[in-house]
């Protein structure tokens, strides 16, 4: 009975709320929603998807500061439920939509501000939006306009040099292929082609191939072997086929071993040990070093040096041209890896393609001074040239 | 014929995907996608070719007893090992064969990354035999060269802070961004304009070496 007595004096004594001291009082803090909220089709695509873009919160970087994210939100009709679809951090102000399930029809986007602790702010003004698929990509006038003028360059010089002979400057990593492959007949060694890491779609590749049936053409003749290990299998076959055919060419198919050509690796750095390695037991007169490179672009070029090799290199990675340069007896730089085929041809319409291309170089020169002396101008704030300028810049940069 | 029907193939699939290029809409969007997915599919049997011809090869030598034949035993035989525990890494991790813990995962970690590693460290030691040989100030180029990269180390690196270092420093960020970046990006459009022009050549079927 005691034992009741003094369990109801405790209840009776307990306060209905806590002590003022060990309250835990959290003040709800709510950021400014985001404000202008405008959703409209995104741009040159293919439909199924809208943007969605607003001014920041009043909150986000000023005044209280706690705006951490912005939440967009969805909904089929302006008064339905809104689902969320996607967060962007602070200082955003737009998000694509690529959940759109149905294009032509209207959806209905909010977007809320959040703060660190997840507190998320009111709603911001409701905006409605349709996506579209578009016939052609706005952005990319300046590529269509540039290509179409290049091509039409291309097409009139090829028709120009039908039955007549054009100049073309002296290429010494080219002229020097024969003397290269004479080298090491002479000396009774190897010819060693690389193809780089590079696969069978990039244009670098197509043009390391392109040298290869001229160097195998050589060798042939010289009756001398070429080695050629590969990174991409891709590869491995194209070259079997083009080294096969420039042996038949050269009268000597049965000369050919398809084993010449063969599988490394596809890993970058066990692919250059694997070359380095057979550098220094096959010890080959030339080595070829055409194509795509990366890092292993100097320890292949080094390695090629140390066994006393006439090395002739080509690559479009700007970043190994001075590796090759500094390690190679000649270097194809860039546009003339891509022009060997046509030089070593001496075919007039392969040639008329490289004047074409020369004509589209002078295009874009001209088009790159106008550019400096405008820039020049509208730096000194005259007006109107500081317009045309940003005009010019819009242009080729848009897309 | 034997000619023919590839050049054909050819103009086709690059005038589809300079279209695509610039024609988002269905079903243009969708060429690219799908020549990149024949594109993979082409290029795992590719791979059963190069398997082929990389134990062909190194078979043939065993067989031979050509010069280095052993080596040619330990690639078949780490073939064959990573191979099974390929297999078994698969099977364990239901196709995620690189999965953490698994066996390949620990073959690729402690074998193929430090082995890897190695050779890129190799580089160092190249750069400066390479460095050595291009700096040799025998030649008006060679000095330039030579000139402009001591300007440019020190800039980057400078050894003490005061004025001289401080100049070194801006001088070789003036460098690297002004004539530097202005022969760079001549060599790039050069690339550029020398792809569009083997491109063209390939598409309308004058560069042929690439099909013989």
């Amino acid at each position: 009975m005691n034992i009741l007595l003094v369990f109801l004096f405790l209840i009776q004594q307990t306060p209905d709320s806590l002590p003022v001291d060990t309250a835990q009082v959290t003040e709800i803090v709510r950021p400014a929603p985001p404000t202008n909220v405008i959703a409209k089709d995104t741009p040159n695509d293919a439909g199924g998807s809208i943007s969605v873009e607003w001014d920041i919160s009043a909150d986000d970087g000023k005044g209280l500061k706690n705006v951490n994210l912005y939440n967009v939100y969805k909904s089929k009709t302006e008064e339905g439920k809104f689902d969320y679809v996607g967060t962007v951090g602070a200082a955003r102000t737009s998000y694509d939509d690529q959940s759109v399930e149905k294009d032509n029809k209207g959806y209905y986007y909010i977007v809320k501000a959040q703060t660190k602790e997840g507190v998320e702010s009111e709603p911001s003004n409701i905006s409605s939006g349709k996506s579209q698929a578009q016939w052609f990509h706005h952005g990319r006038w300046a590529y269509l306009i540039l290509g179409v003028i290049f091509t039409l360059f291309f097409v009139l010089y090829i028709r120009m040099a039908k039955g007549k002979k054009l100049f073309i400057r002296k290429i010494a990593g080219l002229d020097a292929v024969e003397d290269a492959v004479g080298r090491s007949t002479e000396m009774g060694r190897p010819v060693l082609f690389v193809p780089g890491i590079g696969l069978l779609s990039d244009i670098a590749t197509i043009a390391a191939l392109t040298i290869l049936g001229k160097v195998a053409k050589k060798t042939a003749e010289y009756e001398t072997r070429v080695i050629m290990p590969n990174y991409d299998p891709l590869v491995m076959s194209a070259a079997q086929e083009v080294v096969k055919q420039s042996y038949t060419e050269a009268g000597r198919p049965d000369s050919f071993n398809e084993k010449d050509i063969f599988y490394l690796t596809q890993d970058q750095f066990g692919y250059a040990a694997g070359v380095d390695g057979i550098m220094l037991r096959e010890k080959p007169g030339a080595i070829f070093l055409q194509g795509i490179f990366y890092a292993e672009a100097l320890i292949l070029a080094e390695t090629g040096h140390s066994v006393g090799a006439i090395q002739i290199a080509g690559t479009d990675r700007v970043t190994q041209l001075p590796f090759f340069i500094s390690a190679c007896d000649y270097t194809l730089i860039g546009e003339e890896m891509f022009a060997a085929s046509s030089y070593l041809s001496r075919d007039p319409i392969m040639m008329g393609s490289i004047k074409g291309e020369d004509a589209s170089k002078l295009v874009l020169i001209i088009v790159i001074m106008v550019g400096t002396v405008l820039g020049i101008l509208g730096g000194l704030h005259l007006g109107l040239f500081e317009n045309w300028f940003s005009n010019l810049i819009n242009w080729f940069a848009r897309g | 014929m034997r000619r023919q029907i590839p050049l054909l193939l050819t103009f086709l699939t690059g005038v589809a995907i300079i279209i695509s290029f610039f024609i988002p809409h269905k079903p243009f969007n969708e060429v690219q996608d799908m020549l990149l997915d024949w594109t993979i599919i082409i290029a795992g049997f590719a791979m059963l070719l190069g398997i082929y011809s990389l134990l062909n090869k190194h078979i043939t030598h065993i067989k031979r007893k050509d010069a280095g034949w052993g080596y040619s035993i330990i690639l078949t035989s780490f073939f064959i090992g990573v191979f099974i525990v390929g297999i078994i890494s698969a099977v364990r991790y239901k196709g995620y064969s690189l999965s953490p813990g698994s066996s390949l995962y620990y073959v690729y970690d402690y074998m193929v990354i430090p082995l890897s590693a190695t050779m890129f460290s190799l580089l160092a030691f190249f750069i400066a035999s390479a460095a050595y040989r291009a700096f040799r100030a025998n030649k008006l180029n060679a000095t330039l060269l030579l000139v402009a990269a001591v300007i440019v180390m020190l800039g980057r690196v400078p050894v003490v802070e005061n004025a001289f270092f401080r100049f070194l420093t801006r001088f070789s960020d003036w460098f690297m961004f002004i004539p530097q970046m202005a022969a760079k990006r001549g060599i790039q459009i050069g690339v550029a304009l020398g792809m569009f022009a083997m491109s063209l050549r390939i598409i309308l079927g004058i560069e042929r070496t690439y099909l013989q």
